[in-house]
Order: structure tokens, then C-alpha cells, then sequence
């Protein structure tokens, strides 16, 4: 089957078992073969749904014009109410709120769901959606001879599909199928057992066949599953032991044929990308940089009340609170020549929230005392670091403290070999001037602030402090400057001990920035970009 | 109407899930239950069929706030019908995009609009009242709506001030919140305010997850069939959670029990008394259900981790899961399970 028909398909089956089947995640970059399978879905008559629809469109609220010429309680009913089907284009972007709204209205039985997903690499749409979405497609490659536009009779097939039988052995087979394939959800057997039906009653079949079931793996279950890996191809994915073959007729010889027809119908690459795009969502790098609520940029929230020194009045919001009060407070004041009679608990401020971006601070012991010990772990504990951050589009900056000073090595940065560069050239030895390390980060919060980025500290060193902030070799009044600077820093934080040995000063310093102390060999990297406090 | 729920009894395995839901049936005291894991587990469809399952109850036909005595309506709701009927156990859904009035009621726009009256139109916590309040997708939820939830939930009572209304009535609900821990976290203050909470995964053996689908696919195909499959084992649960609520004021809780309570938690290390008074009151729920007149160890054995787990201190270091760390302590407290008890 060539991808435009295993697309073609997917459309067709949605329109013949439509909430049964939930939705068509629709991998494509805009083009004739997008433009020609959104043709194939009209049967679901879909409405658009932008990446930012505000409650009001999806849910519906009062219509304002209407209420106030006719004076009578006039609601316009939302998307989610009135739309048989949404189309989402830019579903990558969607926030995971917005998902939730949509994901908990289909499991009501809402509307059916096609989402254009144009990501480039491991871009993907919220798992809540993704989740609740039963087929998938991908449109890559697919140029204008393949398209053919001969449809099926949509209407027999949808009076054929609730009658159709699937064989109980098909059925598990699906659902070992799916867990071979290390998919966890249990919503995927049911979906694919709905396309096997649908694809059956397309064929005009009564009783689905293994030629059914096949066509449900590839467009349900194959998406889903874990990338085999490449060294060990018999290696089971991690969580899902290879399940014995259940009893019965089913036989292993079915699941196993599904699992390999859900295996061949992807690329490998695209497979790869989907499950990076999977554990780019999982908590580790699920935001970048904090959010911010204001009252001048990003997405809208809904208005609250307030004062309007505070903020931007929301002008529709305002009417909208005092529009039902004017029958009242004009008989109140009947000779007001004033057409609107305003009160200030009416008036409602504009909020809106953004997310920022996040700079992630890496202050580097490079002293004498650190580079004996441990210069080359630590050094690939931040490479290892470094990659996480860029994976989750932060910026990052590396400040290397030695001898007498800190330096900025490298300011705010997205660029991963740039940062790797100077980091394998930081040279070793000398003093340990901590506070002046702290000084350093603290300027460069300080900046980062002020363009709008959410900075926090990454300090890797091993606490033995000598360096005091002026320049002197003094122990005592290093470790106190060190401990007072830490105080003064509130900047989210983690410390990473490189020493050999627990150092008690570096548990008070720790404390005092108010950060997780980790020590070196115990930091699962993976972990230590979770454990920053946001 | 809507259509019937997939049965209760018929969820396959999760029996934390199930348990920690019947033992807040039995005793709407213990606060909620939070379900926090994998999608696609069944945390929705237990809390839809766990309202079919529950016994009616007895409340004034037009009462806004579902009011068991006609002299417990609120005294601005003007209630035309005030027969006693029997009505299911509501359970109210909080939709992610519910604004501020529809949650708390807000002033009745169409009859200020109409009749330039001022009066009070209930929202979803007066729905809620004496029933359920779910909200899916719980860690996503507006933080000023999480604060007012909060305080409802603690007080018991709506109070609505604004847009010129005074307006006060009783809130007594059992919240029931599901999410998926990846999509973010929940606050401590919320996590703390459920009474219980359990995780769920997927089922990973195969056979299982076949009778899953078995079961809903024969659901699907022929609803009323597959209700009356299941009807006896539906009457079945429901008798064994009335005759647990009558026997739950009679259960003793003897001293030791009540030392064990202090010294689990003492071990754990849980934040405020919350922790000991849910794990007290979860425990003597279960005895009931279990038809014992007195609390045992065996029954605060089997309740802690889902009673206990969401109060602990988070300690970095320790990659285990809240729950081991429970069941880990409850054994160093306790001793290891007698062979009998499980």
C-alpha cells in the first residue's frame, strides 16, 4: 500500500466510524497532498479551531450586541457545542490547557477531531490530544502524481459498520499486538479494533479479515509504539515484557504478522522522531522557562476585576458586567444623561500569560582543588547537561571561577557547540573565589530579568571556598561572603557537589541558596534539569 | 438523558482505584480521592460508573442545592416543587474552561436582563452538593479556581459576594480529580486537601488487557445486554457499601489502633495531623466494608499507602515511588504481612 492510500484510508475510515475512532492526527506540512486529504475528510463537515481559541468560542457565552438591543439573555453556543468535527491546524503549538479542554469534550462525546501537525523534527501535539487521536498519517513525500481522488461509498459503509463482526481471535491479536509493540495506552486496541471495522464495512465485508486488522495496525498502533533498537532488534521495549501468546485460536502467528505490518508502515526516522517528541513532553523538559501573567503580552486569558490603575481594561469584559445592572440603576437615577451607567466593581482587566524563556546559569569550579579532583566528570556532567538544555530550547550561560576571579565564558547562548567549545578548553588550577562566582551569576540574572528570560543556577563545585570577594587569600571571610552572596541570590538553584568527600560548608551553601545539594557520582543527570526549581 | 455508564464492577483490575472510590462512598468524610496516572487506565470511566453504581438519595424536587429537608433550602432559592423525591447521586463535571460564575453561580443575567431583578443563579458547586465533583485533567486547572475550590471544599459552603450578591449555601461534596502527573504537577496545597490518592498503569500482562477490551467492545456493541450481565454483581457491591455506611458509626477504634495510627505517620514523616485523621478514618471505612466491628492493623495496612503517600516530604534522593516508600514503612512499623491477613 503506497502512503498517499494508507493516508487516504485513514480519511475515509474516520468519516465511516467518526467518534469511535476520535480523531486523525495529521502529519503534513501544507501542500496539494494535505490540501487533498482535507477534501476527503468534508464528509465530516469540520470547523476550524486556531491554536488560540479563547473559551468564549469554544464554549460559548453571552452574546453582548444581541443582549443589549433586544434585552433579552442571548448565548451563542461554542464550538465544542455546535461543530461536528474540529480541524486543528498547528496542533504542535496547541498548549497542553487547550488540550485538556478539547481532550475532556471528546470523552463526552464531543466533536471529532483532525489535528495538522506541521512539526519538524520532535515537534509533536499535547499527549492529551495525540492520546484521544486514533489514526495518524504522514504525508512526507508524497508528490502530485500519487494523489488519486476516487472515493468510496461512504454512506454503505457507514450503515454497514455497527453490524460488523470481528473475529475474537483478530481482536486479540490486536490488543497483544499493541502491547508487543510497547504501547501502553489501552484506548489503541480499541481504537484499531474500530478501524478493522471500519475497514471492513469499506470492503463490504460483514466479518473483518486479517487483511483488515492489518491496515488497523499500520494507521492505529504503529505510530504508537517504541523504535526498535538498533543493536539489540530482539530487545523488548523497557515497560512492556513480551507478552506470552494468549491462548486460543488467536495464536501468536497473527500478533506477530500485525506487529511486523505496524513496523514496516512508518520510516524508521519518523517513528524515532515521535517518541523523542513523546519524552521531550515528559517532565524533565516540559517547559521551558516559567510563565509570566501580565496585563500587556500573550495569550489571552479571561478577564478579571479590578482596578483600573492595575492594568489594561478590558473593554468587552467591562460592558459585559455592566450591561445587565443598566434596567436597574437607571431606574435608580432616572434623569443620568449618561447613556451607560458604569460602576467601578464593573470594570474587568485585561490578563494575559506568556511563557519565558529560561537561562540556565552553569557556574563551573575550575580551581586547583576541583580540577585535581574531578575536572573531567564534571565536565561531561555539563556536557550532558548542556544537551538537555538545548533539547529543551533553553539558553545557557557558563561562568568558570578560578584564581582569584570569576569569568563569563559565555554569555546567554542557544548554541550547543559554542558552549562545548569553551568548556573543553576551561583551563584548571588555582584559587577557589566562590563568592565572586556567585557575584558573576547574580549579575547575569540579573540581565537575563530584564530580557524577559526566567534565569536559574547550575553550580558545580566542591565548596572549599578560599577566595574572599575582594581578591584576598582568606579562608574564613571567603566562606562567610560566599554563604551572604548565596542568601542574597533568589534565583532558583541546584548544587552539584565534584568533591570526593562530603563538605559540610557546601551543605550550608547549599542551604542558603536554598537549593538541592547533589553529589556527583549520585546526580542521574537526566534528573538534575527536573530538580531545578522553577 | 444520558446513556448508562460502563458498569462499575466490570473495570478490570485497578483495584486501588475501585477500593479507595467505595471506601469515600461509605464514608463521604474521608475528602476525595485524586487518580494520577497513564492514560487510557479507566480513571474516568470508574468515576461515571461509581455514580450509576451509588444508591439514590432523598432531596426537595426543585431545589437548587439538592436539599434533603424542605427546611434546609437556601432562602433565595425560589423552589416551586418541594416533594421529597429520590434522585441518583449527583456527580458534576468541572470542565477545564468553566470561568469563575459558572462555578460558584453568579447573578441570573437573563433576569436582570428581562425583569432588571437581582437574583442568584447556582453554579456547579450547588449541583454538587451531597454528590461528586470530578474534574479530569486536575494538574491543568486555573490556579484561582484550584485556591476557590480549596476553600469550599474545606469550609462546606459557597459564599458568593459580588456584583452586588450575598449569597451563602452548603457545598458538601466529595472531589474526585484524575491527571497525568507529565503534563504537570499538582500543588502541595491541593494534593494535600484530596484524602486519598492512588496511582494506576496500564495493565501490563496481556491477557488482561485482552478481558479489558473484551469487555468494553461488548459493551459497545450491545449495551443493554452487557448491563444486565452485570446487574447482580452492580446490586451486590451497592448493598455491601449501604450496609457498610450503616455499620461504620459502630465501629470501635481501640487504643492500639489508634497508637499505630500516630506512630506510621510519625515514621513517614507526613506533614499535619490530615494525614493520621484520613488514615483513621479510611481504616475504620475499610473494617466496615469489611463486616469487622473493630479496627485492625490488617485494615490500616491496606489503606495506608493510598491515604499516606501524597503527604510526604519529597526527598530528591530517593528515585522510589511514594508508594513503596509507604508500604516500605508500613512494613518496618508493623512487621512484615502475617500469611493469613492478605
Amino acid at each position: 500500500m503506497t502512503p498517499w492510500a494508507r493516508a487516504a484510508m485513514a480519511c475515509d475510515l474516520l468519516c465511516v466510524a467518526g467518534g469511535e475512532l476520535g480523531g486523525l492526527w495529521l502529519r503534513a506540512r501544507p501542500g496539494p497532498a494535505r490540501d487533498t486529504a482535507l477534501a476527503r475528510l468534508a464528509p465530516l463537515d469540520a470547523r476550524r479551531c486556531p491554536p488560540g481559541a479563547s473559551d468564549a468560542a469554544l464554549f460559548g457565552g453571552l452574546d453582548m450586541a444581541e443582549a443589549l438591543a433586544t434585552g433579552r439573555l442571548v448565548t451563542r453556543p461554542g464550538l465544542l457545542d455546535t461543530a461536528p468535527a474540529l480541524l486543528l491546524p498547528m496542533a504542535e503549538r496547541g498548549a497542553p490547557g487547550l488540550a485538556g479542554r478539547l481532550a475532556a469534550a471528546r470523552d463526552a462525546g464531543g466533536p471529532v477531531l483532525v489535528a495538522l501537525d506541521e512539526g519538524l523534527g520532535d515537534e509533536a501535539p499535547p499527549l492529551a490530544l495525540t492520546e484521544r487521536l486514533g489514526l495518524f498519517a504522514a504525508l512526507d513525500g508524497i508528490g502530485l502524481a500519487d494523489l488519486d481522488a476516487a472515493s468510496p461509498d461512504l454512506a454503505a459503509a457507514r450503515a454497514a459498520y455497527a453490524s460488523v463482526t470481528v473475529p475474537d481471535a483478530l481482536r486479540d491479536a490486536l490488543v497483544a499486538s499493541a502491547a508487543a509493540l510497547g504501547i501502553a495506552t489501552l484506548r489503541a486496541p480499541r481504537f484499531a479494533l474500530a478501524a478493522a471495522r471500519a475497514a471492513a464495512a469499506l470492503a463490504g465485508r460483514a466479518r473483518a479479515t486479517e487483511e483488515d486488522a492489518r491496515l488497523a495496525a499500520e494507521l492505529c498502533l504503529a505510530h504508537r509504539g517504541t523504535p526498535p533498537a538498533e543493536d539489540q532488534p530482539e530487545a523488548p521495549p523497557p515497560d512492556a515484557p513480551p507478552p506470552e501468546p494468549p491462548e486460543g485460536a488467536g495464536g501468536p502467528a497473527d500478533a506477530d504478522r500485525l506487529v511486523e505490518a505496524a513496523r514496516a508502515a512508518l520510516p524508521p526516522g519518523l517513528l524515532a522522531r515521535l517518541a523523542a517528541a513523546r519524552a521531550a513532553r515528559g517532565p524533565a523538559a516540559s517547559g521551558a522557562g516559567g510563565r509570566t501573567r501580565g496585563t500587556t503580552r500573550g495569550r489571552p486569558l479571561p478577564a478579571r476585576p479590578g482596578r483600573p490603575e492595575n492594568g489594561r481594561i478590558d473593554a468587552a469584559a467591562t460592558l459585559r458586567a455592566a450591561a445587565p445592572w443598566q434596567g436597574l440603576r437607571r431606574r435608580a437615577a432616572p434623569d443620568d444623561p449618561r447613556r451607560l451607567l458604569l460602576r467601578p466593581a464593573d470594570i474587568h482587566l485585561k490578563r494575559t500569560e506568556r511563557r519565558t524563556e529560561r537561562l540556565v546559569i552553569f557556574a563551573v569550579d575550575a580551581s586547583g582543588s576541583a580540577a585535581m579532583a574531578r575536572m573531567a566528570e564534571a565536565k561531561g556532567a555539563i556536557e550532558s547537561l548542556l544537551s538537555q538544555s538545548y533539547a529543551a530550547r533553553d539558553r545557557v550561560a557558563l561562568v568558570a571561577f578560578r584564581r582569584e576571579d570569576a569569568e563569563v565564558l559565555l554569555p546567554p547562548t542557544r548554541s550547543l557547540t559554542q558552549s562545548r567549545k569553551r568548556l573543553q578548553a576551561l583551563p584548571g588550577g588555582g584559587g577557589t573565589p566562590l563568592a565572586a562566582a556567585l557575584a558573576a551569576a547574580g549579575d547575569l540574572a540579573t540581565r537575563a530579568r530584564r530580557d524577559g528570560l526566567t534565569p536559574s543556577l547550575i553550580l558545580l563545585t566542591d565548596g572549599r571556598a578560599n577566595i574572599a570577594l575582594d581578591g584576598t587569600a582568606n579562608r574564613a571571610r571567603a566562606a562567610a561572603d560566599a554563604t551572604l552572596l548565596a542568601r542574597a541570590l533568589a534565583l532558583p538553584a541546584l548544587v552539584i557537589d565534584t568533591g570526593t568527600r562530603p563538605n559540610p560548608n557546601l551543605r550550608e551553601l547549599a542551604q542558603a541558596l536554598d537549593a538541592p545539594l547533589i553529589s556527583l557520582p549520585r546526580s542521574g543527570m537526566a534528573a538534575a534539569l527536573a530538580e531545578i526549581p522553577r | 438523558m444520558i446513556p448508562r455508564p460502563f458498569p462499575f464492577t466490570a473495570i478490570v483490575g485497578q483495584d486501588d482505584m475501585t477500593r479507595a472510590m467505595v471506601l469515600t462512598a461509605i464514608d463521604p468524610g474521608i475528602g476525595g480521592v485524586l487518580v494520577m496516572g497513564d492514560r487510557g487506565t479507566g480513571k474516568s470511566t470508574a468515576v461515571r460508573a461509581l455514580a450509576h453504581l451509588l444508591p439514590p438519595i432523598r432531596a426537595v424536587a426543585g431545589c437548587p442545592v439538592n436539599s434533603a429537608r424542605r427546611a434546609d433550602i437556601p432562602d433565595w432559592a425560589r423552589v416551586e416543587d418541594t416533594r421529597l423525591v429520590s434522585r441518583p447521586t449527583p456527580v458534576v463535571d468541572l470542565p477545564l474552561g468553566a470561568g469563575e460564575d459558572r462555578v460558584t453561580g453568579a447573578l441570573d443575567i437573563e433576569r436582570a436582563l428581562t425583569m432588571g431583578e437581582k437574583a442568584f443563579q447556582p453554579g456547579l458547586l450547588a449541583r454538587a452538593n451531597r454528590g461528586y465533583l470530578y474534574i479530569d485533567e486536575v494538574n491543568l486547572l486555573e490556579d484561582h479556581l484550584v485556591d476557590l475550590l480549596l476553600d469550599v471544599a474545606q469550609s462546606g459552603e459557597n459564599v458568593v459576594e459580588r456584583e452586588g450578591l450575598s449569597i451563602r449555601h452548603p457545598a458538601r461534596f466529595v472531589l474526585v480529580g484524575s491527571g497525568n502527573p507529565e503534563e504537570g504537577e499538582l500543588r502541595p496545597q491541593l494534593l494535600d486537601r484530596f484524602g486519598l490518592m492512588v496511582d494506576v498503569t496500564s495493565p501490563s500482562d496481556v491477557e488482561t488487557r485482552i478481558e479489558v477490551i473484551r469487555r468494553r467492545d461488548a459493551f459497545e456493541r450491545d449495551r443493554a445486554a452487557f448491563l444486565r450481565g452485570w446487574k447482580p454483581a452492580e446490586t451486590a457491591l451497592r448493598r455491601d457499601i449501604l450496609a457498610a455506611r450503616k455499620r461504620l458509626p459502630g465501629v470501635v477504634t481501640p487504643e492500639a489502633a489508634l497508637r499505630d495510627c500516630a506512630e506510621l505517620c510519625l515514621a513517614l514523616g507526613s506533614d499535619g495531623l490530615r494525614g493520621e485523621l484520613t488514615l483513621l478514618r479510611t481504616a475504620r471505612a475499610m473494617a466496615a466494608l469489611d463486616g469487622s466491628g473493630e479496627l485492625g492493623r490488617d485494615h490500616l495496612r491496606r489503606v495506608a499507602p493510598m491515604a499516606l503517600q501524597h503527604r510526604l516530604r519529597r526527598d530528591p534522593m530517593d528515585e522510589s515511588g511514594s508508594t513503596t516508600r509507604v508500604a516500605r514503612i508500613v512494613e518496618e512499623v508493623f512487621g512484615a504481612v502475617p500469611a493469613a491477613a492478605e
